[in-house]
């Protein structure tokens, strides 16, 4: 095979399955890119001994012809899934040295699966961030460059910044990713590759590092629609050790792909046509459209009344759950304890290592969420952003009621922004990348970006479909209409 | 409304996170523009509207109240930064 590295998840599970490559030389090629490419600061962690461990046992599962689902595909895992004896950052300070000693739930079903683990990947600290630049490893370069000659060097979003990183510059057949409020969709729309939040309830969050735990969803980066929906079949399933998974059967994700949307009714909200939207991501959706509407789907105009309201909800809700769930960093169980001076007590232990081991965004997150849950205030804040929550849910609901399949939105408001760009802005102006993200967490719904374009510099830009609770085949199956009809190909050319 | 220094020092507090002098003004500011923001939720009107606790709608599964798995001392201390015998060790609590 001439190059290993440019196989997708399906070509390389076909190559495998007729032995024309095994799992060994993959893994092999991968860990060798990976070592070439360590400049992207893509993986926290490489574990090539663990990934020839589990290559070989691929390739000996291979040569039995009893292979199974996923079995030798090497895949990158976001370093917020908890991995047996592997350390587990949260590209956090204060999970310095942590030694899971379990493994989570969805990377036990990819294991399960015969995947390969080539490392963990870097991140925002507790996946807070749109631009990887909040990682205590330092941030994540996109492998994209702007065609003006200028050598900015671009970020590749967050939180899961590692992961699209590493998917896009072929270090990693696939990756897996969290999602809270946009944290799969917006950097696999700045790399120009594929990422599917699925259902709330679909992936167990067991063993996930937990951020919003009402929020949060694990889901699959992929170079495209399919890779992304054999991956996602491996990762979800019910778990009785997370109470929200659903006891519900998972489809075959794959066998939905027929590209065949004759009748199916798509939507297009007119509060996603915000102010200041770049003219060629107001084309490209228009463009999706018109697609989607070739293909034989009829396009309707939608409402989704409270869409403004998302952002200031979820910047209550999320930060709240944050406060909660990041009270157990306290330097008694695991990870770093700040040193302490003579006379200091317990107070002052759980305050210096906080300070010490929480970067500035985390801190203020976990500030905005003591204040909004603080007795005299939780009525006033949380409990109204619950609300509006509960309103943003119910505008979704009408409008599935009313029969449409899904919904088409641009994924992102703009490119990339450069390393640095966004330095001095104020953190809200960080917070609207994920404008068009975020409604999807709040609701539950499956969401997914597919490239397909690219702007006057020559970066990808994406576009989103939003699904029916449940019904990722369907979802999967719009995007892959989409993706056949935009036919995006373009790929970073190799500087790195 | 606008929060001041005394109160932010006190959220760091309750949040177990020391914020040093030089750092405070600027957390004040951030904190103030996030919640001036976060203020525009009182445009909606939300008369009559249950707050969201779950998007599925799924019953919470109950289990029957028995031992799981355990007994494992060593695992579970094997992250611990400071540990004294098969306990975590921190500074003194009580007098």
């Amino acid at each position: 095979m001439s190059d290993l590295l440019s196989l997708d998840l399906a070509a390389a599970r076909d190559a495998l399955a007729k032995r024309e490559v095994s799992s060994t030389e993959l893994a092999d090629a991968y860990l060798q890119a990976m070592e070439a490419s360590e400049h992207l600061n893509c993986y926290v962690t490489t574990t090539a001994d663990k990934a020839r461990e589990m290559a070989g046992a691929a390739d000996a599962r291979l040569a039995t012809g009893d292979a199974l689902p996923l079995d030798g595909i090497p895949l990158g895992i976001k370093d917020l899934f908890c991995t047996q004896g592997v350390p587990t950052t949260a590209g956090s300070h204060i999970l310095d040295g942590f030694r899971p000693e379990y493994e989570s739930t969805v990377t036990s079903n990819l294991w399960r699966d015969g995947a390969v683990m080539l490392g963990k990947l870097n991140m925002d600290e507790f996946a807070m961030g749109s631009a990887n630049v909040t990682s205590y490893y330092g941030p994540v370069e996109s492998p994209w460059k702007r065609q003006d000659g200028g050598n900015s060097r671009l970020v590749p979003g967050g939180s899961s910044g590692g992961s699209a990183s590493a998917v896009a510059a072929r270090l990693a057949v696939a990756a897996t990713g969290t999602d809270t409020g946009g944290s799969i969709r917006q950097p696999a729309a700045f790399t120009g590759i594929t990422g599917i939040k699925p259902t709330y309830g679909r992936c167990s969050r067991w063993g996930i590092v937990a951020f919003a735990s009402s929020l949060d969803q694990a889901g699959p980066m992929t170079k495209d629609v399919r890779d992304a929906a054999i991956m996602l079949t491996s990762m979800c399933g019910h778990d009785p050790k997370d109470s929200t998974s659903a006891d519900l059967a998972v489809p075959d994700f794959e066998a939905a792909l027929t590209g065949d949307i004759k009748g199916k009714t798509i939507g297009i909200p007119k509060e996603y046509r915000m102010e200041g939207t770049p003219a060629e991501i107001e084309k490209l959706w228009s463009d999706g459209a018109d697609m989607l509407r070739d293909a034989g789907a009829k396009v309707v105009d939608i409402s989704l009344p409270h869409t403004k309201y998302a952002l200031p909800a979820y910047y209550v809700i999320a930060p709240a759950e944050a406060s909660s769930n990041l009270a157990r960093y306290d330097g008694v169980r695991f990870g770093h304890r700040a040193s302490l001076e003579a006379g200091d007590g317990i107070t002052e232990m759980y305050e210096k290592t906080r300070a010490e081991g929480f970067g500035h965004e985390v801190q203020r997150r976990v500030m905005v969420g003591t204040y909004v849950l603080s007795a005299g205030f939780y009525d006033a804040y949380y409990n109204r952003a619950r609300r509006v929550r509960a309103l943003i849910k119910r505008d979704f609901d009408q409008v599935f009621a009313d029969g449409v399949d899904a919904i088409l939105t641009p994924a992102t408001p703009s490119a990339a922004f450069g390393l640095g760009e966004m330095t001095d802005a104020d953190p809200i102006q960080m917070y609207l990348n994920d404008v068009f993200t975020v409604t999807v967490n709040l609701a539950g719904l499956p969401g997914i970006s597919v490239p397909t374009g690219l702007d006057s510099q020559g970066l990808p830009l994406g576009l989103q479909l939003i699904g029916r609770p449940w019904e990722e085949g369907d979802l999967l199956n719009i995007a892959y209409r989409l993706e056949q009809s935009v036919g995006f190909v373009a790929k970073p050319s190799k500087w790195w | 409304m606008s929060l001041d220094k005394a109160t932010v020092t006190h959220i760091a507090h309750l949040a177990r996170i020391e914020v040093e002098d030089a750092q405070l003004e600027t957390m004040v500011g951030e904190l103030n523009n996030i919640l001036s923001w976060i203020e525009q939720l009182n445009e909606v009107d939300t008369d009559g509207v249950a707050p969201l606790a779950s998007v599925t709608g799924h019953a919470q599964p109950l289990r029957a109240d028995a031992v799981g798995d355990g007994a494992y001392p060593d695992r579970v201390l094997a992250n611990a930064p400071d540990r004294a015998m098969d306990f975590y060790s921190v500074p003194k609590v009580v007098e």
